[in-house]
């Protein structure tokens, strides 16, 4: 070793403390995000995804004089899915296609705008929306609709890198926000409607350097494979379009994944598909699997087991164990072990006739519905991609649902052509030319009524799997959740209200109208002492904080 | 859309008896799918009807003049799925001589169910409908002109009928002409409100969410209500609309159907 390297190799660690020191948000801050709550740090709040907070300012005394303070109205008429964060006193969100905002949490006046030119070649399924970023050092991270990573300078908005993920015209799409884990930036890829083969992709955060794939369905030579016949895996779906979660003591992270392809068609996919409609455990630094879990073996009716793990640590039987909550489209509800993926108890929590229960190990016993005759819970699930919230205060778990909600289900032969829909199906509503509640943007007026669906909000309690109470809508509810400190729970909803109800209780303690579906999460934070909670309605951004 | 029914009238003359409007057959086929899809006989007939004057130029009465393509056998170049079909037929195949079709949803339900039973089908048992007359029995003797308008001209005490015939299958309209409150939609089914001082009001529920629901009243206006403020709100299974089924003969449920098909709305 010469002089000149030997002098860069002593100064090597200096220089790697010194950015660290210099960065906005280190590794360990993202560990321990719930103990700063004036910040939002990850899509889901914290690595548990609980998205609940620890802020008590706003409390059920006082919640009914929240007032707005300021509105951010996107540029795009797409669905509006972003969940801002929030760190150090600047918010930023993405619009549709997929623009980066920085903005002052205080005013809601833009700092900066970064706009992403998206390919023609994207194809998103369901609509050109974003759910948001991921944040590490200076650099924010945004999954594009046309499948590429892009990193941006979190100062002056200008992109660093940019990383192509996947082929948009074969049908792959990225709407999720990333998931950072170490120096890692970890995500998967949509596209479940087109025939395409999942997987799930770390990246290294400084370079965009790929650092590992997991395929969601496995090949000929990887485990699993059996679970399918012939050549039906290559076009078999198991895509991952919400954000996992992470647990920094067992060091893996978690990721649901989506339907088998195509949908709806399971005839011409025989065995259980795995790993669709399952939760993966990952080893974030090598991309290696250590179990998995999955809800809707061989499943015709697109239950997508995209949700976001809610990992909670409470007493089981007596003993502490970590637990994994996952309110799942199908329509059960599931507690597991997230060191070993035991099953330890599902119950459903929506009318449910796919299944009779759950068996020992968690094992749907299928009770297919004749032709004609409508499956419970429809298309959409009992839940859908909404995030749920736990609260380690109440030791409830809450999710939004779709109720007394079903589909006829009719497969159709399929043939698998690149880049366009692979699903197989043609379903319909149970009251013959009735308008369904759709996946898609609802308009201001509710046309199916409560005949065809419902919806709400419950709270769950996972030792028992049972309702602690509901809060009825007469919509289905699209929204996220958030919990807080103070026992409260906001929720928006398809009707476009913005709601704050008693957490232990699900009493109403405020609402107000936003004249637009919510289709994302709530978040909350606190800026120059005064604390805020957001929400997206319709095409805008609503902050609302205490009455001076 | 006269001229289309003129043609009709002309070009299928060859109705007789039929149990045609008995209720619906549930028909076949569906090669290669998991579960077969429903095809009801009202839509078939729509179909045969439309394929009667739209696509025996080419295709000719038997379906299979175009080579490869045979619609009594099944046989198709392009199409798998119903999807396909009803794709095929809105967007033609360019290069050939098959063109763009701009039909409605009932119309391509009725064209699909058509192609899909063309085998099975017996045309000697259409009754075919004549759109002028139904409009004479929509004014006159079906009295359905008393709560129904079309287009704005009329009542508002039922939903306007000025797009029904984009909006509604021909075996859903005549479902509902037979028994009125089995086929009627959630969102048009009438409701009774109570406010908490006594006040009733009757009417056709245009919107609802948890907090509130919007009527239009038996005096035609609109009215939107908090339900915190009501006694009751009550959602009616019933319906003032009577059955067809013994108030006209076969020939007159046709005509009358033909022309609720016939009303495309105001473009």
């Amino acid at each position: 070793m010469n002089q000149s390297c030997r002098t860069t190799f002593l100064l090597l660690p200096a220089l790697l403390i010194s950015f660290v020191l210099r960065a906005q948000v280190t590794p360990e801050r993202l560990l321990h995000a719930s103990d700063e709550p004036q910040n939002w740090l990850t899509y889901s709040g914290s690595y548990a995804s609980q998205r609940y907070s620890l802020l008590k300012q706003i409390d059920p005394s006082n919640v009914k004089n929240l007032e707005l303070k300021w509105v951010f109205q996107a540029q795009s008429l797409q669905k509006f899915e972003t969940t801002p964060l929030v760190v150090d006193g600047v918010m930023y969100i993405t619009q549709s296609p997929n623009d980066v905002v920085a903005l002052d949490p205080r005013t809601g006046r833009a700092f900066w705008v970064y706009h992403y030119a998206t390919s023609p070649a994207a194809r998103p399924c369901c609509g050109i929306v974003n759910r948001g970023l991921a944040i590490l050092g200076d650099t924010l991270f945004m999954a594009t609709v046309d499948a590429h990573l892009v990193a941006v300078d979190a100062k002056d908005g200008h992109a660093l890198w940019s990383v192509k993920v996947a082929e948009p015209a074969a049908g792959y799409a990225m709407t999720l926000a990333p998931l950072v884990v170490k120096d890692k930036v970890i995500v998967g890829v949509a596209g479940g409607e087109f025939g395409v083969r999942g997987f799930i992709s770390a990246y290294e955060a400084g370079t965009g350097k790929q650092a590992w794939r997991f395929d969601t369905i496995p090949d000929p030579d990887q485990p699993g494979h059996d679970s399918w016949r012939g050549s039906d895996w290559e076009h078999g779906g198991g895509a991952v379009w919400m954000t996992g979660s992470y647990d920094p003591e067992l060091n893996l992270t978690y990721w649901g994944t989506g339907n088998p392809g195509p949908d709806f068609n399971a005839a011409q996919r025989l065995g259980d598909n795995l790993y669709s409609d399952s939760v993966l455990a990952l080893d974030p630094d090598t991309g290696k699997m250590k179990w998995y879990f999955q809800f809707s073996p061989h499943d015709p009716y697109d239950y997508d087991s995209v949700q976001v793990p809610v990992l909670a640590n409470a007493d089981w039987n007596g003993s502490p164990r970590k637990l994994m909550l996952w309110g799942n489209r199908n329509g059960f509800f599931y507690v597991l072990d997230r060191s070993t993926g035991k099953f330890l108890n599902g119950k459903p929590f929506v009318k449910v006739n796919w299944a009779s229960g759950l068996d020992a190990n968690g094992r749907p016993i299928a009770t297919p519905q004749p032709a004609g005759v409508p499956t419970y819970p429809g298309i959409q699930g009992g839940t859908n991609w909404y995030s749920p919230s736990y609260s380690p205060r109440t030791g409830l778990f809450y999710v939004s649902t779709w109720e007394d909600y079903g589909t006829i289900f009719t497969g159709v032969q399929a043939e698998y052509k690149e880049g366009t829909r692979f699903t197989g199906g043609a379903n319909t509503a149970p009251i013959p030319g009735a308008d369904n509640p759709g996946g898609i943007r609802q308009g201001p007026v509710n046309t199916y009524t409560e005949a065809l669906a419902t919806g709400g909000v419950v709270a769950l309690d996972p030792k028992s799997g049972e309702k602690k109470w509901k809060f009825a809508m007469h919509d289905v509810n699209t929204s996220g959740i958030l919990t807080t400190a103070t026992d409260l729970l906001f929720v928006g909803g398809r009707e476009g209200y913005f709601q704050a109800l008693d957490a232990r209780t699900g009493a109403l303690l405020w609402k107000v109208n936003l004249g637009g579906d919510v289709i994302a999460g709530p978040v909350t934070f606190q800026v120059d002492g005064k604390q805020y909670v957001t929400i997206t309605a319709g095409n805008s951004l609503f902050a609302f904080a205490l009455r001076e | 859309m006269k001229t289309r029914w003129l043609f009709l009238r002309l070009s299928l003359l060859c109705s007789i008896v039929c149990a045609v409007f008995v209720l619906p057959g549930r028909a076949v086929l569906a090669q290669g799918q998991d579960r077969a899809p429903e095809y009801f006989q009202t839509d078939i007939q729509y179909g045969a009807q439309i394929f009667a004057t739209q696509c025996t130029a080419c295709h000719g009465t038997s379906g299979d003049q175009i080579p490869g393509v045979n619609f009594r056998a099944g046989q198709f170049k392009r199409v798998v799925s119903d999807n396909d079909l009803r794709a095929t037929i809105t967007n033609g195949v360019p290069g050939t001589a098959m063109q763009p079709f701009a039909f409605g949803a009932s119309e391509l339900t009725g064209m699909v169910s058509y192609l899909r039973n063309m085998s099975s089908f017996d045309a000697r048992g259409l009754k075919v409908g004549d759109a002028a007359r139904g409009q004479a029995l929509f004014a006159g003797a079906g009295n359905c002109a008393s709560c129904h308008a079309v287009n704005g001209k009329g009542p508002r005490v039922a939903p306007d009928l000025g797009d029904i015939g984009t909006l509604r299958t021909a075996e859903l309209l005549h479902r509902t002409l037979i028994d009125p409150a089995a086929s009627m939609l959630p969102a048009n089914r009438p409701v009774r409100a109570v406010t908490k001082d006594g006040k009733v009001i009757n009417g056709r529920r245009l919107n609802e969410d948890t907090y509130t629901v919007q009527l239009i009243d038996e005096q035609e206006r609109l009215v939107s209500l908090t339900k915190t403020d009501l006694r009751e709100f009550t959602i009616l299974k019933t319906t003032a609309m009577p059955s067809y089924k013994d108030k006209l003969n076969a020939q007159e449920l046709a005509d009358l159907e033909a022309y609720l098909l016939s009303l495309k709305g105001v473009k």
